[in-house]
């Protein structure tokens, strides 16, 4: 008996170069361990960019939400001047906590997205490319931040467009965009999370609507803490929602503020997100 | 018996060491793959040498989903170069195996190696030497096709300096050159697959491993897909591990192939051969197609089984199906 080779002629140098695909014979050399996961965030972010320029039509519905609180809540509120803001108009009081439940409601809904990718295909194909859970997770959430971030400057842009004077400092500038980055990259890992333990998306939309108004008005955006019930304050206290807001408060607006608590407060958040959705990822790869 | 070593493979020479699991050396009657012989059908013997690793080996690869054995004691190797087509009705656990053999389902230490990297140990290693095109059509439709092709040259560490170039020749060698920056959205099936393809290509994989390539395409698409698939397989030598429910495919391109049934591996060898092997066993002359070979090993089973194809295997057959239009 006679054992045939395997496989058909082996390929040779000459014959890739007749398809001209030479240069994609070398495999690519690994990155440095250190710069895997800033490339990762970067690629990551990059597609988010590319899908916005796309499509913007997120972009401007989006939009509405957050005017019409600007527009009907906050100038109803600054006229009534039931709640105590510490003499800053209410409009202004309200711009930032806007700013964050704006760019919290996108970042929570982020979930839908990974589990539409995970039916789809791509989140598999993701994971089987040289990338640790970690920093597909991180990835992810610095891509939800980007599009928290496009929420931000326009809401920021609508707020200045009804007479609130928000800074323009851009030292400060770049401190809201850190904060709001932050914020959401917590609150996106929180959507995954729930994500990889619910597994679908009806599950994942309901428990969505579910938390999304107690962590709104579990908050500082709308009322100061002082107001609140003593109940309500515990759920503030532990809610990241409020030291984002307290946070652009005081880098927007001036007003006291404890920032370096409040970034203290919402890096340990995000960190604690990343590693909780990173461990829940597994559940989606099933 | 004369045994052949496999060539190595002359484009990527990376010199691993050689899995003391994999039979490196062979005496004669000893089958090359681990391959269960059951049934009449002989296991066909292929010659590992021991320069170049096999481009898979597992050894009693199992997976359960809860009380499922989705995969249940699956012994094959892949040698390097071979176009290995994975065979079996809807519910196989084909996938499975795949899944396995990808990192993406954890399986145990010294089951699963790649190129002589384990499976479980070496993830990354792993990984970086395969090319996966899923089940399902997995390209981001909200993106062009360039797009999708250079977000998986930015995940494989492609430098910048060449990403540009790399992406329009994955895409060039699957012939989407002038439909590259068009939306996926607008893509047609054969088009999406074909673009999965050139994905898979941009970070030069050693191993391409491609789940039903050709799933709901008409016929022209489904050549069009194989024409690339072998067409880029002799330009750079990768091994492919196919799957496929198309029985003339398996024949036509797969160098050998494994009929799996029920999460084993049924019969492994090449067309040919396990066409004559049934011819002989039937001892009339009319030859016998792969088709004939597969529902001799498996046909009998499955009308009777309720298992293979539930509800779910069909329900995600379709799904894939209807993305395509
Ligand atoms: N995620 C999952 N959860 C539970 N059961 C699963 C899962 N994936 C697969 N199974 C089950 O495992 C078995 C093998 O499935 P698998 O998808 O590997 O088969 P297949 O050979 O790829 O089938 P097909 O030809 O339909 O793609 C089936 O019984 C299937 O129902
Ligand atoms: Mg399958």
């Amino acid at each position: 008996m006679s054992v045939a080779p395997a496989g058909r002629p082996p390929a040779s140098a000459e014959s890739a170069a007749a398809l001209g695909l030479a240069p994609l014979l070398t495999t690519p050399r690994a990155r440095p361990g250190w710069l895997v996961l800033p490339a990762r965030v970067g690629a990551m972010c990059l597609v988010e960019l590319q899908k916005l320029r796309h499509d913007r039509t997120e972009l401007y519905t989006r939009a509405v939400q957050p005017a019409l609180w600007l527009l009907i809540f906050g100038e109803t509120f600054t006229r009534i001047r039931a709640i105590p803001t510490g003499g800053v108009p209410y409009l202004d009081y309200l711009a930032p906590g806007i700013i964050a439940q704006s760019a919290m409601f996108i970042a929570i809904f982020y979930g839908i997205m990974i589990i539409w990718e995970r039916d789809s295909g791509v989140l598999t194909k993701l994971l089987v490319t040289p990338t640790p859970r970690a920093a597909l997770v991180t990835g992810k959430a610095f891509a939800a931040g980007v599009k928290s971030l496009m929420q931000a400057a326009v809401v920021l842009v609508l707020a200045t467009l009804l007479g609130v004077s928000l800074t323009w400092n851009p030292l400060r500038l770049l401190g809201v965009a850190a904060a709001v980055l932050l914020a959401s990259a917590f609150f996106s890992c929180l959507s995954m999370s729930i994500a990889g333990i619910v597994l679908t998306r009806d599950r994942l939309m309901g428990v969505g609507q579910a938390i999304t108004m107690p962590l709104f008005f579990g908050s500082n955006a709308l009322y100061p803490v002082d107001v609140m019930p003593d109940w309500l304050r515990v759920v503030s206290a532990v809610n990241p929602l409020s030291y984002q807001v307290d946070a652009l408060r005081g880098l927007l607006l001036g007003t006291p503020s404890h920032l370096l608590l409040d970034f203290l407060v919402l890096l340990a958040a995000a960190a604690a997100g990343i590693t909780a959705a990173s461990c829940l990822l597994g559940r989606l790869a099933r | 018996m004369t045994l052949d070593p496999v060539t190595p493979d002359p484009v990527t020479t990376v010199t691993v060491t050689p899995a003391p699991l994999t039979t490196g050396t062979m005496t004669p009657g000893t089958t090359g793959t681990g391959a269960v012989p059951t049934g009449a059908v002989p296991t066909g013997a292929v010659p590992t040498g021991a320069v170049a690793p096999d481009a898979v080996s597992c050894h009693g690869l199992r997976y359960s989903f809860g009380r499922t054995r989705a995969v249940d004691g699956v012994d094959l190797t892949v040698a390097s170069g071979e176009v290995f087509g994975l065979l079996g009705p809807n519910g196989a656990g084909k996938t499975t195996a795949i899944r396995c053999l990808t990192t993406l389902l954890p399986v145990p230490p010294g089951t699963v190696r790649v190129f002589g990297h384990d499976a479980a140990r070496e993830r990354m290693a792993v990984r970086r030497m395969i090319g996966y095109v899923p089940q399902q059509l997995s390209a981001d439709s909200s993106l062009t096709g360039r797009e999708n092709v250079a977000l998986f040259a930015r995940l494989f560490d492609v430098r910048r300096r060449e990403r540009a170039e790399r992406v329009a020749l994955a895409l060039e060698a699957v012939g989407l050159a002038n439909a590259a920056d068009r939306m996926v959205g607008t893509y047609s099936g054969g088009m999406i697959r074909r673009l999965e393809l050139a994905q898979a290509l941009v970070s030069a994989p050693r191993l391409l491993m491609l789940d039903e390539p050709t799933i709901g395409l008409d016929p022209i698409a489904r050549t069009g897909v194989w024409e690339h698939i072998t067409a880029i397989r002799a330009a750079t030598g990768m091994t492919v591990l196919v799957t496929t429910h198309y029985m003339d495919e398996a024949d036509q391109y797969c160098d050998r192939v494994a009929l799996m049934h029920a999460g084993r591996v049924q019969a492994l060898d090449t067309p040919e051969r396990l066409k004559a092997a049934l011819r002989d066993r039937r001892g009339d002359d009319a030859a016998p197609t792969l088709e004939d070979v597969f529902r001799d090993v498996v046909g009998g089973d499955l009308d009777a089984s309720e298992e293979g194809g539930d509800f779910r295997d069909v329900r995600r057959t379709r799904r894939t199906a209807s993305r395509l239009g």
